[in-house]
């Protein structure tokens, strides 16, 4: 039988404030143990929450790029569950009423078909703290410096169909909010993870299947295994006659396989309600407005841009526009050099290719922006060769120096002296009678023979446009 | 409304509190009358009124994103039962 898959995704974006969403502490990754948790995230007495406004701005802002309604009024509620790094015994999440709903983001698939995928809703919540099991006699460590750690979760439509779709839609949603400026993507640190809702269902047929939870998945790579191992088992189930329990379950990288969460089995009812310690948030059309106003250039528009303004290939501007650095660094250097198309080439190639290999990114390129503007001058001025700007680019990485100090350092000036050029071509004539012979008899081949040997005599510093045009006339003779 | 056994036993559960079988009739008994009473809201009339979040007719006020805390942990970390290098220790839960 033929199964197709249905896909949904809960993200959960950690937002880039400074403090928590409910209190004054701050955010910092990385700090030593519960020196970021003040007596709003450890949940004493008598405390009470306090919105942070950067939060809200950042959810509006997630939501207009999203084309999602931003709900004028919203409301907090608590989520209730024992966890011991969970220390007030609920979560402040939203349920009834979030922040943004009823969006939209367009993904683009590997045969080009762009596919909409409908963005249910996000909300704002509060992060829980983290357990450490190894090394505590029996007991359980708790941190409690990510309690209270602002994060949008963002539901996502059951319109996704396949792994790679999933894929797709993470990766969208990435980048989106690292061009909003609201999340900074840190997968590693759990800055942008992920829970999916998988079911599968004969094809053809409507209605969904029963569909289970897999928890906690922090990369691109997991995210398509664990889809596609989960699909598998449900599979094999549904062909052998049993069927699906509803269920949260985790991904196990290292088996290759997701397993039941004994824990939250039961713990299914929050019994969620209104969060007597907050009111509702009110979001007035005018304070949307200013978001509006401040929103950046998002990828859509800036690869739309990067193929009109600069003439650069769908391809080309969609690499480029990859993330919001990356396409920062492609402007500052397209702005002085005339050819785009040699400074995406440069961007794409060279760069790209030498951030690779020193396991960099962009952000900490050894050459800057204008460095490498800098050196594509030199090309279009006609002072070097686009070979040897290669030969200048590694001694720029090297940190040998700017273009000029390298080009002047090592005499790799171009030789665009006439004189100097024929010279050299009556002396690369002299030195190979037998082939000179064989042009003139009609043996055209043998021009490139000629050009190749005239650039090694002069360490392919010659202008080629001119040894090409000086060797053709004085080859004839 | 009436409830069941099992609802109550559920409720307890969920907020983990150990009630003796002695006392379950006894619980379920009151548990039931609370909701009855409460029920009778359920006959108001509430077709033009707006569903209320807060009892207080206000807005959430909002701070500015500043961080103004500074770390007190030994402070807070004398009232803990257990600590160890800056952590909190707590009887064991794995996932």
């Amino acid at each position: 039988m033929d199964w197709e898959m249905v896909i949904g995704l809960e993200i959960h974006a950690q937002l880039k404030t400074a403090s928590k969403i409910f209190s004054a502490s701050s955010t910092a990754y990385g700090a030593a143990p519960n020196t970021q948790a003040n007596l709003v995230d450890l949940g004493y007495p008598g405390v009470l929450p306090v919105l942070n406004t950067e939060a809200v701005g950042m959810a509006v802002r997630f939501g207009l790029a999203t084309h999602s309604t931003v709900a004028p009024r919203s409301v907090f509620a608590r989520k209730n569950y024992f966890y011991p790094d969970l220390p007030k015994g609920y979560q402040i999440s939203q349920y009834e009423l979030p922040v943004v709903h009823d969006g939209y983001i367009d993904i683009d698939l590997d045969d080009g078909v762009t596919k909409r995928i409908g963005i249910t809703r996000a909300h704002l919540e509060e992060d829980a703290g983290k357990s450490l099991h190894e090394d505590f006699h029996g007991m359980s460590g708790i941190d409690l410096n990510r309690a209270g750690t602002p994060l949008l979760e963002i539901v996502s439509e059951p319109d996704l169909r396949t792994a790679g779709e999933a894929v797709a839609y993470m990766k969208a949603i990435h980048q989106l909010v690292r061009y909003l400026d609201i999340c900074d993507g840190n997968m590693q640190e759990g800055s942008f993870r992920c829970d999916a809702n998988i079911s599968v269902r004969p094809a053809g047929r409507h209605e969904f299947g029963t569909r289970a939870e897999i928890k906690n998945l922090n990369s691109f790579r997991y995210i398509e295994r664990a889809i596609l191992h989960e699909a598998e088992r449900q599979i094999d189930i549904l062909e052998s006659g049993g069927s699906i329990v509803q269920e949260t379950r985790l991904y196990d990288p290292d088996k290759d396989e997701t397993r039941p969460m004994r824990t939250k089995e039961e713990a299914n009812d929050y019994r969620y309600f209104p969060d007597p310690d907050l009111l509702p948030v009110v979001i007035s059309e005018a304070e949307i407005e200013a978001v509006r106003r401040e929103l950046p250039e998002l990828p859509d528009e800036k690869r739309g841009r990067f193929v009109s303004a600069f003439g650069l290939s769908e391809y080309d501007a969609r690499v480029l526009t990859s993330s919001r650095a990356l396409a920062d660094f492609y402007e500052a250097v397209a702005a002085t050099v005339s050819d785009k198309k040699l400074a995406a080439n440069w961007v794409m190639g060279d760069l790209s290719g030498a951030l690779n290999k020193d396991g960099l990114d962009i952000e900490t390129s050894r050459i800057s922006a204008g460095a490498l503007a800098g050196l594509l001058g030199r090309i279009e001025d006609g002072t070097i060769s686009g070979k040897i700007a290669k030969q200048v680019f590694e001694a720029m990485w090297a940190g040998e120096g700017g273009a000029d100090d390298v080009i002047e350092a090592r005499g790799l000036k171009q030789i665009t002296d006439t004189g100097a050029i024929e010279a050299i071509i009556e002396e690369v004539m002299a030195a190979n009678p037998g082939q000179l012979e064989q042009y003139r008899s009609g043996k055209d081949k043998l021009f490139g023979y000629f050009v190749g040997q005239v650039m090694k005599a002069t360490r392919g510093q010659a202008n080629p446009a001119l040894v090409n045009e000086l060797l053709k006339k004085m080859l004839a003779g | 409304m009436k409830l069941t056994r099992q609802e109550v036993q559920n409720i307890a559960h969920l907020a983990r509190l150990e009630l003796p079988e002695a006392d379950m009739p006894a619980f379920v008994e009151n548990l039931s009358d609370i909701i009855t009473f409460v029920d009778q809201l359920e006959n108001a009339s509430t077709g033009d009124t707006q569903p209320m979040a807060h009892p207080l007719n206000m807005n959430q006020p909002l701070r500015p994103d500043v961080v103004t805390e500074s770390d007190h942990r030994e402070d807070y970390q004398r009232n803990a039962p257990a600590v160890e290098r800056g952590l909190y220790l707590v009887p064991r839960v794995i996932e």
